[in-house]
């Protein structure tokens, strides 16, 4: 039973995490790439944008979520979601609208957001600097031990405040999200362009608006990811700099520009992660009497070390780049 | 005071123009046709009337007012309804959605306008829940219609509503065409079906190499021997 609940902890619990933040990080990957048709690859640094927002302001009041028992930065998420929402309405004015204006082809846009990309990093290290930094400033984080009810389990399950908050605000994310697109005049119009941007202007969507409306969500969305990371990790400048190879990964899986596909391959890809360096010697150790002795299993038994996780959202999406380059839901190809 | 007026349009993609010099008039009751051969510049004229092309010379003016190269979205505001040969619908929503996209500037319009659409439409109120992309071509030609109906445009632009249809389906459209125009829409369409579209034409204007070459009555247009040689087919 010790075994399963290792791989409850290593398994179950670390791959909805990463699970989580990739979806949310591939949702705004694929819904900015269906409205304007390119990759976003400074994506990445708006979710470390936003998770700086979180710590600048959780350092200007520590004491605010002290008084309600929250996190203070879960408390500064908010405000920190408009700010990463209103940077990226100005990145979009400043640097891709003018792009578009000229009727650029989307392999210019990507350039331009690589651009991007290393400004916000270099403005991120000037504020924050290069080393790590808890966005617990002034509280603890809280660590929650399981016991499993079982004869003989001494191995508790391991959760920590911030992943529960983090499953928590995923599913609320996604449902939001679905109503939006489904039931708002607004998330309907952006369906309707993502579809036939030609069409929409012609009955009378502003796609100006659209395409603001699709910054501000990616980014809002972005500052979340990158807020609960930090917080369940620390909080680094090039944090989820290296997440953007899963999160392409997710949205590609999922079948680009398909945001329920996208939620789907984040998830795909952080438990694909987790079971890949997962070692499952555990879980055959219970079994090993009954093994012919002449068996004799390496003691560890994972597919890769976890140095090289990298490789396994790589690995994922040269796959589906060559099986199924539409992805799992039908997307379109870049 | 005509509903549409174009004077001597010149336009074009980049520096090669494919008008050279369109006149057009259309009162708000009528029915105009665009005929003429292929690349006669039928559908680029209608583009240009909806702002999707650069008009370099000369002018169109909606109600007197100039509107020459304001975008579309600025046109439906205006009262212009442009329904597109191809895609002209939104295929991964479903019927009642593409509609409502139609209203998408008079949110406050959309239950009335469904009632009426799909009065006018019945086979959409069956349907209405289906995306538009499973529906067959005809099927589409009427979501389209009742999309620009949606925003109850005074101009309706059709680009060959007829366009692939069985002669079945292609009555129907025109009957259609001529029940909106009944309730006080003008009608301007481009059609390869010229017989049967200045049959019902108020208005046609025969083009030719992006300029009008025989501008008439619909039924002067095919009784005029000449139209009926060069451009009827006999």
């Amino acid at each position: 039973m010790n075994e399963l609940v290792f791989f409850i902890n290593n398994v179950v619990v670390a791959g909805s995490v990463s699970g989580s933040i990739y979806a949310i990080g591939a949702v705004g990957v694929t819904l900015i790439f269906s409205i304007m048709r390119f990759a976003h690859f400074a994506h990445a640094d708006l979710m470390t944008f936003g998770a700086l927002m979180a710590l600048l302001l959780s350092t200007a009041f520590p004491a605010a979520g002290a008084s309600i028992g929250i996190p203070t930065a879960l408390i500064m998420l908010p405000l920190a979601m408009v700010l990463t929402a209103a940077l990226a309405v100005g990145i979009d004015k400043v640097f891709y609208k003018p792009l578009r204006a000229h009727g650029v082809k989307p392999i210019v846009m990507v350039i331009g957001s690589l651009g991007v990309t290393l400004i916000l990093q270099g403005l991120i290290r000037l504020f924050a600097g290069t080393s790590g930094q808890s966005l617990y400033v002034d509280d603890r984080k809280e660590i929650f031990r399981l016991a499993l009810p079982f004869d003989g389990v001494r191995v508790p399950v391991v959760i920590t405040e911030p992943q529960l908050y983090l499953f928590v605000i995923t599913l609320v994310a996604v449902i939001a999200l679905h109503l939006f697109l489904n039931r708002s005049r607004l998330g309907k119009a952006m369906r309707a362009m993502s579809d036939n941007p030609e069409l929409a202007q012609a009955s009378g969507i502003n796609t100006n608006l659209i395409v603001a409306v699709t910054w501000v969500i990616a980014g809002g969305l972005a500052a979340i990811a990158g807020t609960l990371l930090s917080l369940d990790v620390t909080f680094k400048p090039d944090l989820s700099f290296f997440l953007l190879l899963p999160i392409f990964a997710a949205a590609i899986v999922g079948g680009v520009g398909h945001p329920y596909g996208a939620i789907a391959g984040g998830f795909v890809v952080g438990f694909a992660e987790s079971l890949a360096v997962f070692n499952w010697n555990i879980l055959l150790r219970p079994f090993r009497d009954s093994f012919p002795a002449w068996l004799e299993l390496p003691t560890d038994l994972a597919f890769v070390s976890t140095e090289y996780k990298i490789v396994v959202p790589f690995f994922i999406l040269v796959a589906i780049l060559i099986w199924r380059p539409t992805g799992l839901f039908k997307g379109k190809v870049i | 005071m005509p509903l549409l007026e174009a004077r001597d349009v010149h336009g074009g993609y980049g520096s090669m123009n494919i008008l050279n010099g369109v006149n057009m008039t259309l009162e708000a009751d009528e029915v105009g046709v665009i005929v003429g051969p292929n690349g006669a510049g039928k559908s680029t004229m209608l583009k240009a009337i909806f702002g999707q092309l650069h008009v370099n010379q000369g002018e169109i003016l909606l109600l007197g007012e100039p509107i020459h190269n304001l975008p579309p979205n600025k046109l439906v505001q205006r009262g212009m309804g442009f329904i597109p040969q191809e895609k002209n619908v939104f295929p991964s929503l479903s019927v009642q959605e593409n509609l409502e996209m139609g209203a998408f500037l008079k949110p406050h319009n959309v239950k009335r306008m469904l009632a009426q659409v799909y009065d006018f439409f019945p086979p959409l109120y069956e349907k209405r829940r289906q995306p538009a992309g499973e529906l067959s071509g005809g099927q589409r030609q009427m979501v389209a219609m009742g999309r620009a109906l949606m925003a109850e445009p005074s101009l309706l632009l059709l680009d060959e509503p007829t366009a692939g249809l069985s002669p079945l389906y292609m009555n129907d459209i025109f009957d259609r065409v001529k029940e909106i125009n009944a309730a006080g829409v003008g009608i301007l369409m481009v059609e390869q079906n010229a017989k049967q579209a200045l049959a019902i034409a108020d208005k046609g204007f025969v083009l030719a190499a992006g300029q009008n070459r025989f501008t008439d009555t619909g039924e002067a247009l095919l009784a005029d021997p000449d139209v009926a040689k060069s451009f009827l087919g006999g």
